[in-house]
């Protein structure tokens, strides 16, 4: 089994925090922010997309030994920036598109580009997930059964 | 056995030609797009994704497209599908106490911290048709109260604090994997949980159903019922740490059970487990049923001989693709055997026709 990474640093939290944002972002909201993205670096693949599968694993109980749920469609790629800078891109879904939007986003926030694409890219995207998260808990919030008002009823 | 037969090659291309017309219908019908079955059809989607054990909706939505609603027939498109994807690695075992829970329920805790959230369930419906539902048009609107932002806590965490159900234990080790190698007995706990979620719902149903009419009964109470969300999260070894992948829906069903105690374990509760792909209720009650049945022989409990107890009977019969591959295969020529039957059949009516004569005579 695989270990969880030690405390990472600032620099790799940051990362992963925008490569998880990538990963899951909707694709249609991702490539529309990301189109309008002036100065595309050119760029070299290490390793073109490539869609595959990945096994889930889940909790026996919720807490025990891990047990395989089954698998999800993930596509992958990898590249290098004319400066060296390599990106990865780690995406659900079989979409090649959104997979090397990724990979260059990845690639280009290691560079001067980053506070840019920060604020064209990865905080409308940040805020356009962040809010439909907000909603779904809000409908369910509304279906939340409030046992004690039927108590206070019967006090008075 | 089977022979080759060859001649058929047109009319099966005809047969195949005449399956896609019909699969279009009336042409004079709009035709289904595949985000129509993945929006409006989504818990057939989640069956496909859960029973085809691999999560993509929109593959799942063009398999029951493809399949023409037939579910089975879409899962089994999913299978083959999945074996022709590269296999990336396993994730982190997912935190499912982190959920962003749609729905979260228990049968056994009426003021659990996060309260019981209903979320959009069938249940409380009067089950009558819905004539407005036939009329096109109309947007629904559901209403919105202030989110909880925290988790929702794990139901049975609260037993947990005061010893009073078993602690799951996590062996550490990499679980067995039913994809890879073949199915062998004794199975352990983890690779009976992976054939159950991806086992035909109805037989789940069905094993599950006879623990509760007393065929190995096991006093189930539903501890905790929960639908979400859960972010998947997976180590990146050209990366050398893990980042979220993706995220999938989930049904989580814990059940809290009657344990009288062993040697070893004081009396306590003990849990089922269900655990699915997609918002799939119904079968992650009953995997979480019939999960508890199998652990007869860890917790020292009679075998009763009920066909939910027997790992060997549920796992063997449970995969509906499986079941359909030997159970149609029988409409397929035979002409070889049965013409080698028909000739056996011939010869004993001979014979016994022969020596009925002679006693006769």
């Amino acid at each position: 089994m695989t270990k969880r990474s030690e405390t990472p640093d600032s620099a790799t939290a940051a990362r992963r925090a925008w490569m998880g944002l990538l990963a899951r972002a909707p694709e249609g909201e991702l490539m529309a922010l990301w189109e309008k993205v002036a100065g595309r670096p050119a760029f070299d693949w290490l390793r073109p997309p490539e869609t595959g599968g990945v096994m889930v694993r889940g909790r026996t109980g919720g807490t025990g030994s891990a047990f395989n749920l089954g698998e999800m469609t993930v596509t992958r790629c990898a590249l290098a920036l004319r400066d060296g800078t390599v990106g990865h891109g780690y995406v659900q879904g079989r979409s090649r598109a959104k997979a090397e939007a990724a990979a260059l986003i990845d690639a280009m926030m290691q560079t001067e580009a980053a506070d840019d694409l920060r604020r064209t890219v990865l905080e409308p995207l940040e805020r356009h997930m962040a809010e439909a998260r907000s909603t779904r808990a809000a409908k369910a919030a509304a279906t939340k059964v409030d046992f004690f008002t039927m108590v206070r009823g019967e006090d008075t | 056995m089977y022979v080759a037969v060859k001649g058929g090659e047109r009319a099966i291309e005809n047969a195949h030609a005449w399956l896609a017309e019909e699969r279009r219908g009336d042409p004079g019908v709009a035709e289904l797009s595949l985000g129509q079955i993945r929006e409006q059809l989504s818990l057939a989607v989640n069956r496909v994704m859960a029973e085809g054990s691999l999560y993509d909706p929109d593959l799942a939505a063009l398999a029951i497209k493809q399949a023409r609603g037939d579910l089975i027939e879409a899962i089994f498109l999913i299978r083959a599908y999945r074996t022709t994807l590269p296999r990336f690695g396993a994730t982190e075992p997912l935190d499912t106490g982190e959920m962003a829970c749609d729905r979260r329920i228990s049968a056994t805790f009426k003021d659990a911290p996060g309260g019981q959230v209903l979320g959009p369930t069938f249940d409380y419906t009067h089950r009558l048709l819905d004539f407005k539902l036939a009329a096109e048009g109309g947007e629904p609107n559901a209403p919105q109260a202030e989110p909880r932002e925290a988790p929702m806590p794990h139901i049975t965490g609260f037993l947990q604090g005061e010893g009073l159900i078993q602690q799951e234990a996590d062996s550490g080790a990499a679980p067995r994997d039913l994809t890879r190698e073949p199915l062998e007995f004794p199975a352990d706990r983890p690779l009976r949980l992976q054939s159950l979620t991806r086992g035909d719902e109805g037989f789940i149903l069905g094993m599950a159903y006879s623990t509760q009419r007393g065929y190995a009964r096991n006093h189930a109470f539903v501890g905790e019922l929960r639908i979400g969300t859960c972010a998947v999260e997976m180590e990146i070894p050209e990366l050398g740490f893990a980042i979220e992948i993706g995220e999938v829906e989930l049904t989580e069903c814990e059940t809290v059970n009657q344990f009288t105690g062993s040697k070893t374990e004081p009396p306590q509760f003990t849990r089922g487990y269900g655990l699915v792909f997609g918002q799939s209720e119904r079968k992650s009650i009953a995997m979480a049923l019939v999960d508890r049945a199998l652990r007869w022989k860890e917790l020292g409990e009679d075998d009763t001989g009920a066909p939910a107890q027997d790992e060997e009977f549920v796992l063997s019969h449970s995969d509906n693709i499986q079941a359909t591959g030997f159970l149609e295969h029988i409409k397929l020529p035979h002409y070889v055997d049965f013409q080698s039957e028909l000739e056996l059949v011939r010869k004993l009516r001979r014979e016994a026709q022969v020596s009925h004569r002679e006693a006769a005579e």
